[in-house]
């Protein structure tokens, strides 16, 4: 059994079409600063045809089933380019939304004798329309959510550099509120280049973490451990008196970890435990005096 | 059955494990070493565990004991090439084996059992000195 909207859709193609980027163009949805005018007459001629290629088995209610398949697929694509296009949800919907019109203005010329019918299959397409443009805006949102975890992921990564000092001594500057996910990342990172470059030592510098709670401590004795275990040394530098307040006020006990108030303390202290030392040229060092 | 070889160099016992350990192969390995370290009365043990990929609170005990039980009889452990994804867990367990000496690489590690033999060396030697004095 074949519905009169595909009825309608097959007899009236290039119509529908014309009224449909009219609909869009005076409802200001169309933006041709983002996509040009072909773009878009070939999307919506594209989505004509498999709209009505899918209503031909008289399915209009079930959006999920087969014959909607490459509809689906093309609106999936269409809002997912859309989205990365800076489009917005609303926009997006719309370009389905606006198809209401013409196809609901053919209706009620076709069948206008018949009142009944008109109001029943206007029914049955706005429910379908609907449908496919709530699909095009959670499609959008998707893509948005992705786009943010991939961004959150990157900046994880971006913000765990370790940093070659030099020879056997790596240094970690932690910028940032540390979360659990985050020292996760930072330990194993750190770990991994100790791994790497074979370095003895390792500075981590909380010169840039704001705050520090218990377990951010935690976390951070945690790390300690582990590069011990490894068979390395690490040093924590950077602790502003404020943060050394906390520390000492949640009774965090830092006793084993060796703690410098600066990267250059740290550097020093690293420096003297490799039994190296950094000469300036011109200078005398003092104990060659 | 499955055993761990224990080879000796000088004074330093070396222990390769290069299969996954299981409970077991662990207590054997203990055993073992012990054993040796009084036959060959080894002032150092070097444990390198570069490919072990999985480590159970069970066998970080092990570890653990190991370096206690030599020291008591006189030998100094380092355990060597740890992976981080085996730093992490026993860290994650809790264990942060207090007891063990640990360095990058075999290389390394020995060069660590080496001086702290030589210390221990020297210090006998003074008090030697003292002694003949």
């Amino acid at each position: 059994m074949t519905t009169r909207i595909h009825e309608i859709l097959k007899k009236y193609p290039s119509e529908l079409l014309a009224e449909w980027i009219g609909a869009m163009t005076a409802g200001g949805v169309r933006r041709d600063a983002l996509m040009k005018e072909a773009e878009l007459r070939e999307q919506c001629a594209e989505f004509l045809r498999l709209l009505t290629q899918a209503t031909e088995h008289g399915n209009l209610t079930d959006i999920t089933g087969s014959s909607f398949t490459p509809a689906r697929e093309m609106l999936e694509r269409l809002s997912r380019s859309r989205s990365l296009q800076g489009f917005s949800p609303a926009e997006t919907a719309t370009f389905i939304f606006s198809f209401k019109q013409p196809l609901f203005d053919r209706l009620r010329s076709e069948y206008a004798s018949q009142p009944l019918v008109a109001n029943e299959e206007m029914w049955g397409g706005t429910l379908l329309l609907d449908k496919l443009g709530l699909y095009t805006t959670e499609v959008h949102q998707r893509a948005r959510e992705e786009v943010i975890m991939r961004q959150q992921q990157e900046m994880m990564e971006l913000s765990t550099p370790v940093v070659q000092l030099w020879d056997r001594i790596v240094c970690l500057p932690l910028i940032g509120t540390l979360d659990s996910g985050r020292t996760q990342t930072v330990m194993e990172t750190l770990l991994q280049r100790i791994v790497e470059t074979g370095a003895e030592i390792a500075i981590i510098d909380i010169t840039g973490v704001p705050t520090v709670d218990t377990l951010t401590a935690q976390h951070l004795i945690k790390t300690v451990t582990a590069t011990r275990l490894m068979g390395a040394e690490c040093v924590i530098s950077g602790i502003r008196p404020q943060i050394a307040q906390t520390i000492v006020h949640l009774g965090v006990d830092l006793a084993g970890v060796v703690t410098k108030s600066s990267v250059a303390g740290a550097f020093n202290w690293a420096l003297k435990r490799l039994h190296q030392s950094v000469s300036v040229p011109g200078q005398r060092t003092p104990g060659k005096a | 059955m499955e055993r761990i070889p224990i080879l000796r160099m000088g004074q330093v016992l070396l222990v390769t494990i290069q299969v996954d350990m299981h409970d077991q192969l662990a207590v054997t390995l203990q055993d073992d070493l012990t054993a040796k370290i009084v036959d060959t009365g080894a002032r150092g043990v070097l444990i390198d565990i570069s490919s072990l990929e999985v480590v159970d609170s069970f066998i970080g005990r092990i570890l653990g004991n190991i370096a206690t039980m030599s020291r008591v009889l006189d030998a100094q452990t380092v355990v060597v090439g740890m992976q981080p994804a085996v730093a992490i867990t026993l860290v994650e367990l809790g264990m942060s084996l207090p007891g063990i000496r640990t360095a990058l690489n075999v290389e390394k590690g020995m060069a660590l059992l080496q001086s702290s033999m030589d210390a221990d060396e020297a210090v006998l030697e003074v008090a030697d000195a003292s002694l003949e004095d």
